[in-house]
């Protein structure tokens, strides 16, 4: 019990370790604004990354979250515009916005799941191929360009980015009632232990009546809902999708679950870590721009350095 | 000349024959005339907002070129990565039989053996932009000019804030591009006050000018002007200044041309006063020229390098295509 104690503090030292030296590295970095600025950022790839938890512990994997987010952030801003001369309440455009974005978050995870459970394509390739068709799409639909939100639509949407409660942007509120349904999800329910279970073994899970492919489907669907979340409060930051948008998001939130302590081969998945291992990886990047320490040309070792130093420290405190 | 003038059938026709035979050359000068030319035009796939403008100014011209000369056809193909570039080659070259190259090379090395290729067999061959790594091959080569685009920008930042302030410089990726145009800028600045507090990477897009630009303003308590060398960059520039409200300590000088910057400037935004041209429809400049060469007697053998103009709010009309997606 005490050596599980251990193996979990492990991405809360790194974090700590991390902040501290932020805190040596620039007078700024502890400011209010700076911050709320890390929580808020944070909170995109923390939120796929939660989703992502849930994959990874049933074994899968999903390479599509990154152009999933640019699609779903194309059509919702395509949806906006276009609903413009329909309805006169922009609030009520956004609310439709918000449940299509949902749907096509839902649906895009499904497809996912019974590529991987019916068609019995390993997860890895079916989502690889569905990373370059949402990709294409969004390119496409932009015209390769970018895909701008009507700007009266977007003055009033961006209060959902930008705009505060308690003194927390409302990115960060989400992030965080999102890893409590998390948390409760996977270690409080039924369905939660079954995806411990189908990840560590999923021969036995099938001769323990466990329904494998229904809860692999379900993983899968949550990482598309999450994704639609995190787009949710992504397009009115900048109110534009391009083919760019969400570049390499599949990677960032895979690294942040790893901190995070769950198993890449599945089997164990940890929320909290998650969310420490979204902070992590914020953090690095905020630090290396609050200095210049380090040679603009040394960013990505710095940072590769400290995702692996922050696993060994977990990994090698077992 | 008229060696790539001539249809290539004509033409493998005329090595069996000794070169020279004055009757042949006029039978290849009269089948010129009759036969279609065909262009290949061969450039990166729209995956960011510049290549974006490009493809579309390459579509336009296609579509308008091919409308004023019924004899000339144009094929327009577009690669996602160099290998796959070299493979349009090969296909301009053995398929659609062209008699004459448009290319923006995805990178200049792995390019330049494919193009020299295109060129043995008698392709006239017009590059743009980025050049090949061998001198000779091309015939037209047509570019923008990055180390004036950006000392043209360091320049006016210098000018503006009468040569002393406080500024921060957002750069794209470290490449060949990058370096030119951000060494253009500090040279510009050599010498005078002006003080660089520090340059970051932003990837030439939104989202990284935003976290990078939400950095410098909790970092820096007094910055003066910002650098941001691309327009998509500028755009997540704009967005963190107005989210910390210090829209009215300072100004921002992107770069490109991109409609909705110049948009701000033609308007007149104090944020955005000016932008630095550096123009995806170069690749018209490069398509009109070398159909000239088939339609014509016009010598146009040669560099052109285009400049990288101020747009300020009297002359952005010039420069605003509301249609294009750039």
């Amino acid at each position: 019990m005490n050596k599980l104690d251990l193996k979990a503090a492990g991405p809360f030292i790194a974090l700590i370790a991390i902040f501290v030296i932020g805190v040596f590295v620039n007078e700024a970095f502890l400011s209010a604004g700076n911050l709320s600025n890390i929580l808020a950022r944070s909170s995109f790839i923390g939120i796929v990354a939660i989703g992502a938890t849930f994959v990874i512990t049933t074994g899968g994997i999903d390479l599509s979250v990154g152009s999933m987010a640019a699609f779903i952030s194309g059509c919702m801003i395509l949806l906006m515009n276009g609903l413009m001369e329909t309805f006169d309440s922009l609030v009520l455009i956004i609310f439709l916005a918000i449940l299509a974005s949902a749907a096509i978050g839902a649906l895009a995870g499904l497809v996912n799941g019974l590529l991987t459970t019916k068609a019995k394509i390993e997860a890895f390739i079916v989502t690889l191929g569905t990373m370059g068709i949402y990709r294409s799409l969004v390119t496409y639909m932009a015209d390769g360009g970018t895909l701008s939100l009507n700007f009266t639509l977007g003055d009033v949407y961006s209060e959902v980015y930008y705009g505060t409660l308690l003194g927390l942007p409302y990115p960060v509120w989400v992030f965080l009632a999102v890893a409590i349904l998390g948390y409760v999800l996977l270690n409080m329910t039924v369905f939660g232990r079954h995806c411990f279970a189908v990840g560590s073994n999923e021969s036995v899970a099938r001769y323990s009546a466990i329904n494998v492919d229904r809860v692999k489907t379900a993983t899968y669907i949550l990482q598309g809902l999450c994704v639609s979340i995190a787009t949710i409060i992504y397009v009115p930051r900048l109110g534009s999708a391009s083919g760019q948008t969400g570049i390499l998001w599949e990677l960032e939130a895979i690294a942040a679950v790893i901190i995070g302590g769950t198993m890449l081969k599945g089997g164990y998945g940890r929320i909290w870590g998650t969310v420490v291992g979204a902070l992590i990886l914020t953090l690095i990047g905020n630090i290396l721009n609050l200095t210049d320490a380090v040679s603009n040309y040394l960013n990505g070792a710095v940072q590769g350095a400290i995702v692996i130093v922050a696993v060994y420290l977990q990994r090698g405190r077992r | 000349m008229s060696q790539f003038l001539a249809p290539r059938p004509v033409q493998r026709l005329a090595k069996f024959v000794a070169a020279g035979t004055a009757a042949l050359c006029l039978t290849a000068a009269l089948t010129a005339t009759l036969q279609a030319q065909t262009i290949g035009v061969s450039i990166p796939a729209a995956t960011h907002g510049w290549a974006g403008g490009l493809n579309f100014h390459a579509e336009q011209t296609k579509a308008r070129l091919e409308a004023a000369n019924p004899g000339l056809k144009v094929v327009l193909v577009t690669a996602n990565s160099a290998s796959e570039q070299a493979n349009d080659l090969e296909d301009l070259v053995a398929i659609h039989r062209m008699d004459a190259l448009v290319i923006l090379p995805f990178e200049s090395a792995p390019l330049t053996g494919p193009v020299a290729n295109a060129k043995r067999r008698g392709v006239f061959v017009t590059v743009v932009d980025r050049g090949l790594s061998e001198p000779g091959i091309q015939d037209v080569y047509v570019a923008g000019n990055n180390a004036e685009m950006g000392r043209v920008s360091g320049e006016y930042i210098r000018q503006r804030l009468n040569d002393s302030g406080k500024i921060v410089v957002l750069r794209g990726m470290p490449t060949v591009i990058d370096e030119q145009r951000f060494d253009g800028f500090m040279s510009a600045l050599e010498g005078g006050g002006v003080d660089v507090l520090d340059d970051q990477y932003a990837n030439w897009n939104r989202d990284d000018g935003f976290t990078v630009m939400q950095d410098f303003l909790s970092r820096f308590p007094e910055i003066d002007a910002v650098w941001a060398q691309d327009d998509d960059i500028a755009i997540g520039v704009i967005q963190a200044v107005r989210q910390a409200r210090r829209q009215d300590e300072l100004f921002i000088v992107g770069g490109g041309g991109m409609k909705d910057i110049v948009k701000r400037v033609m308007d007149g935004d104090r944020l955005t006063p000016v932008d630095v041209l550096y123009p995806p429809s170069m690749i018209s400049t490069a398509m009109e020229l070398t159909a000239l060469k088939f339609v014509s007697d016009t010598p146009i053998e040669g560099e052109y390098i285009l400049g990288s103009p101020l747009i300020t709010q009297d002359n952005a009309e010039e420069y605003y295509f509301p249609d294009s997606p750039f």
